[in-house]
């Protein structure tokens, strides 16, 4: 049986976070009304004519210097020619043959927690098409022209993935890589980041590569996976077959989790590029590179790093708590106000990722804010509260119950009593409430009683309403209990 | 470098021009006595010389990223030869 | 009334002399009367035109005129007017009503200028005779069997035929020039980048110029400071200072280094073109200039390069001509490949297509190299050409066209139409200004004295324009068409 090796490059589209288009001052607010947001040069009226918006430029080289990539200093736009009705100018303005960011590389985590460096073969600048809309009118299709014209990152890798997840990684790589920057909302529900992915197989060992499908439409972390899957069983399929993998553009149906080609009667097109005769060529200065250099935040790589030789947390905290910039964000700052990595660490990924999960919000919609966080824990670290208690706490922070994890203490009366008068006279309230169960833990085997203690505590957590510190109480029924025997 | 029918066809639906047989022929002739004057540029040795896309030697300015324009659908879609919903309708495109 | 220069009317209605309605007026009664034989116009905006003359009479009255309030002028069809039908001479935009205005529009507005309408013009600025509109061809006001040349020949026409006293135009590879040549008027192609191209529908983008059509090059010089100027709505423009062109117009010429490229009086130069250049010349030595000749040694090559460069952009800038948001759209399309093919067949006319095919063409796989990459390396030596000259002298000379204005129908194939612009397309190709002014007669057809500076040398271009008709009256005939219907 033969073995067989894939091959996967990605092509990741990125829309940049931008108020205005790449080319023109209309907005880029997702879902307005069908063409108010498709001005005349969005629209390629007659005479128009395209001017480069420095925040696509300088979003775009922020990602350069995070993938650790060249900046060249000169770039220039090219025209790709061809007709689509979500095209208005018959043209798309793109970087053919000098885009702004050069060969760089991305570290990517694995499952296993080990890293992967995977190369970038460049990036380059170019506008969003519009969108087509298929439900019926009369027959025709109509095209809505608001997102034409949004500035698109296309961040091209080179073939350096070897199996599913390690493109699922990149990916989620590239998603966190653009969120830490704040140059793109990493939305793939509403497009705001597309994949298309590059698949070839070729037998264990062959130093070429085999002939590639290119999948489009692959929108999500699950469906790269799920595409790769069934595109690399086609491919070793039709081989084994006798066949032969053709290049093609395929397309991804999640719906019924396969590829099929989009090549039509059609012969291939030919894009005619040719530097945009409109646009001059980019030239960057290197103060301007270096001073988006300095501005550059901490990215996930480093921050991962750091909360383990710093913070000492696990691999496998280290990467989740540095995923997201707004996580990361959020953790430190429970860190901060409660001083202990280790516990923010276990309430973030605890309690707050578990309520967030079930209510399908994201870390920035959180009602508990990271400072009441820090807080709570806080008051656990010091005695205050009871874990137990804590828990009562944060579900009504959650649900807006008061502003801060005092006021739920103080208004639920959940302060932890280490009064140990106080607790020593509930202790005898409960012996002296239950005789039975008092000779019954004298009658046992000493290595029994260990267990039956747990009623006792039970009974005095109860009369507490449990405020009583459960250490405390512990220790002083042994001491009680043993003193009756 | 002759041009035959089919890089004019090839051409002709590259640009979307429908063109027919008789109008076909017309243009290979027209547009081979184009080329041929064309060709003179082949007799000239421009080894090493750097292609010049603008005559200027000028850098693309950038825009400040401000949102300057408000919606002028009603304005834009007065000359467009199909609208309904505020969308241009063009026949189904099938994906 | 008419025979009058912009510098002149501006004086009269500063004067009170007249106001920019009976101006205005006058015009409009010989565009009716008279435009029928020379279709100059494919739009005339009377209306529009007496309501903007009224507010420049207002203006005027309030003390808030400017140096051309109330003068009329007009629009080659190829800038954006709002709210006016803006054909670009083809039948794909019969129906294009413009949504918003050229900067160069508003410039003109601002300046409180009067359009008196749209001129005709070659579709899409495709030719040099002006044959090509779909609105049919324009006569030349000198002999009405004569083209008025292209693709600005309406404006030409008009000027020439005292319709207006100044018209705007666009240069792609001799556009202003040459129709001024053929009409014995000024015609001015400014540097590319002195103008804005923002709302000027594309030809080729890299070598498209407007520019303004008068009687006079002080006429010009009005005009230009107007027009030219940095637009943040084009990133070709140039943020760069503009001068007053009135201030320098006097200048002397004693010492200017006037250079006469030896390829501009080779073969194909009618005889008596050449004489009347030459004569020209010797005007200008008798104002203390100093003549030599230089070469420009990459000549041959620039209506190759041009006719690689120039159909390859507007292959693309055309593209958005497809039926869908705006322009002629065929009737019942079965899809959409139908819907684009037939629209545009139905649309562009056959210079267009021609264009569009070749530019299609030279630009697809296995093609790049051999023609676009090339052309461009050409365009940097003929520019280079010009740069070498002009390190040697201040201006060039010679004939704006090889012959005075051709009958019309007389060019039938392509190519010998395009070897008509060979002095003026390596001009667009290097991207400096040029000027053609009238400098005498072959039979009763005019000749044009083309005038060359280096980069942003419009002010002595103008100048040394200037004070040639200071010295001569070339400029001061008019055609026997606008005399018998005074």
């Amino acid at each position: 049986m033969m073995q067989w090796e894939t091959v996967i490059g990605l092509e990741v589209h990125v829309q940049l976070a931008t108020r205005s288009k790449i080319f023109s001052g209309a907005s880029t607010a997702f879902g307005a009304e069908p063409n108010t947001q498709a001005c005349a040069v969005d629209l390629g009226l007659p005479g128009v004519l395209p001017v480069l918006n420095e925040a696509a430029v300088s979003m775009a080289v922020q990602f350069g210097l995070a993938v650790h990539a060249q900046i060249p200093e000169v770039s220039v736009f090219d025209r790709k020619n061809y007709f689509y009705p979500d095209l208005p100018k018959g043209y798309q303005t793109s970087q053919m043959y000098h885009p702004i960011v050069g060969p760089g590389e991305v570290e990517v985590s694995l499952e296993d927690g080990s890293t992967k460096p995977i190369r970038i073969h460049h990036a380059h600048l170019e506008e969003d098409a519009g969108k087509s809309l298929h439900e019926d009118f009369h027959g025709m299709t109509g095209i809505d022209l608001n997102r034409a014209g949004t500035p698109l990152l296309e961040i091209v890798s080179e073939p350096d993935m070897r199996n599913a997840k390690e493109a699922a990684a990149f990916l989620k790589a590239i998603h966190s890589i653009v969120t830490y920057l704040g140059i793109s909302n990493g939305n793939m529900a509403e497009g705001s980041m597309r994949c298309d992915v590059n698949v070839s197989v070729r037998p264990q060992g062959q130093a070429s590569l085999g002939t590639r499908a290119e999948v489009k439409n692959v929108n999500s972390f699950r469906f790269v996976e799920r595409a790769i899957a069934f595109e690399v069983e086609r491919q070793i399929e039709l081989i084994e077959d006798g066949g032969k993998v053709i290049q093609e553009t395929r397309l991804y149906d999640p719906e019924r989790d396969e590829t099929r080609s989009m090549r039509t009667k059609e012969e291939a097109n030919d894009y005619r590029y040719f530097p945009c005769p409109d646009l001059l060529p980019v030239v960057l200065d290197q103060a301007y590179v270096e001073h988006l250099r300095g501005q550059l935040p901490e990215l996930p790589a480093a921050k991962r790093e750091r909360f383990e030789r710093e913070l000492g947390l696990s691999a496998y905290d280290a990467g989740v708590l540095s995923a997201s910039r707004d996580m990361a964000e959020y953790f430190e700052e429970v860190k901060t106000v409660c001083g202990d990595a280790k516990q923010a660490a276990n309430w973030v990924q605890g309690e707050l990722s578990g309520a967030l999960n079930r209510e399908n919000l994201v870390i920035t919609q959180s009602p508990v804010s990271a400072r009441q966080l820090g807080e709570l824990v806080s008051r656990v670290m010091d005695d205050t509260i009871s874990g137990k208690a804590a828990k009562q706490v944060f579900q009504a922070l959650w649900n807006g119950q008061g502003h801060s994890a005092d006021d739920v203490i103080e208004a639920q009366g959940l302060k932890q009593v280490t009064d140990s008068g106080a607790i020593e006279a509930m202790i005898d309230q409960v012996i002296a409430d239950s005789p039975a169960q008092v000779a019954q833990y004298c009658d046992a085997e000493p290595e029994k009683r260990g267990k039956m203690i747990g009623y006792f505590v039970g009974q005095v957590m109860k009369a507490s309403r449990g405020t009583a510190n459960p250490q405390q109480v512990n220790g002083l029924l042994k001491e009680k209990l043993d003193a009756l025997l | 470098m002759a041009l035959e029918d089919s890089h004019v066809r090839r051409a002709a639906h590259l640009a979307r021009l429908a063109v027919s047989d008789d109008q076909a022929r017309g243009f290979v002739d027209d547009l081979n006595r184009i080329l041929e004057m064309v060709d003179q540029l082949q007799g000239l040795d421009t080894e090493g010389v750097v292609p010049l896309a603008h005559p200027l030697d000028a850098t693309q300015r950038l825009r400040a990223d401000e949102v300057t324009e408000s919606s002028q659908r009603d304005t834009f879609q007065y000359s467009a030869p199909a609208v309904e919903n505020g969308l241009y309708l063009v026949p189904r495109v099938v994906e | 009334m008419h025979d009058k220069t912009v510098t002149q009317l501006a004086a009269a209605l500063a004067g009170g002399e007249l106001s920019s309605r009976e101006l205005t007026y006058h015009y409009l009664q010989r565009i009716e009367r008279l435009d029928g034989k020379l279709n100059s116009f494919i739009t005339v905006t009377a209306e529009q035109a007496l309501k903007a003359a009224d507010a420049a009479d207002q203006a005027r009255a309030k003390g808030n005129a400017g140096l051309l309030t109330g003068v009329p002028l007009a629009l080659k069809d190829i800038f954006c007017t709002e709210g006016v039908k803006t054909s670009c001479g083809s039948k794909m935009l019969d129906t294009f009503i413009a949504p918003y205005n050229a900067t160069v529009v508003e410039k003109l507005n601002a300046a409180g200028t009067v359009s008196l309408g749209k001129t005709n013009m070659d579709e899409f600025a495709m030719g040099s005779s002006n044959e090509s509109s779909f609105y049919g061809p324009v006569k030349n006001p000198w002999d009405l069997s004569a083209v008025p040349g292209g693709s600005s020949g309406g404006s030409a026409a008009a000027v020439a035929a005292g319709l207006v006293p100044a018209a705007m135009g666009t240069d792609t590879g001799g556009s202003i020039r040459q129709p001024a040549a053929f009409c014995g008027i000024t015609g001015l192609k400014p540097t590319y980048g002195r103008v804005s191209r923002y709302g000027i529908i594309a030809y080729a983008s890299s070598l498209d110029q407007a520019g303004p059509m008068a009687r006079t090059a002080e006429d010009c010089a009005h005009l230009l400071n107007h027009i030219a100027g940095h637009d943040l709505r084009d990133s070709t423009s140039l943020a760069r200072g503009v001068p007053d062109y009135l201030e320098t117009l006097d200048a002397p010429l004693s010492g200017l280094k006037i250079g006469l490229p030896k390829e501009y009086f080779g073969d194909g130069l009618d005889a008596d073109v050449a004489a009347a250049v030459r004569e020209a010349v010797r005007v200008y030595e008798s104002l203390g200039a100093t003549v030599r000749e230089v070469s420009l040694p990459h000549t041959h090559y620039a209506i190759p390069a041009y006719y690689v460069i120039a159909p390859a952009e507007a292959s693309s800038n055309l593209a958005r001509y497809d039926g869908v948001r705006f322009g002629h759209r065929c009737e019942n399309p079965l899809d959409l490949t139908d819907l684009y093919k037939r629209s545009r067949d139905e649309g562009f006319g056959d210079e267009v297509k021609r264009r569009i095919l070749i530019g299609t063409h030279t630009l697809s796989e296995g093609f790049f190299d051999a023609y676009y990459k090339k052309a461009q390396q050409v365009r940097r030596l003929i520019r280079q050409d010009f740069l070498d000259a002009f390190e040697e002298v201040d201006v060039l000379m010679g004939p704006a066209s090889p012959s005075p204005a051709f009958d019309l129908g007389a060019k039938k194939d392509p190519v010998s139409m395009y070897l008509q612009d060979i002095y003026t397309i390596s001009v667009n190709l290097a991207g400096i200004p040029g000027i053609s002014v009238p400098a005498g007669f072959v039979g009763n057809r005019p000749v044009g004295l083309q005038i060359l500076g280096t980069h942003f040398a419009e002010a002595q271009l103008l100048n040394v324009a200037h004070k040639f008709q200071q010295a001569t009256d070339w400029h001061r005939q008019r055609p026997a068409f606008a005399k018998e219907n005074a």
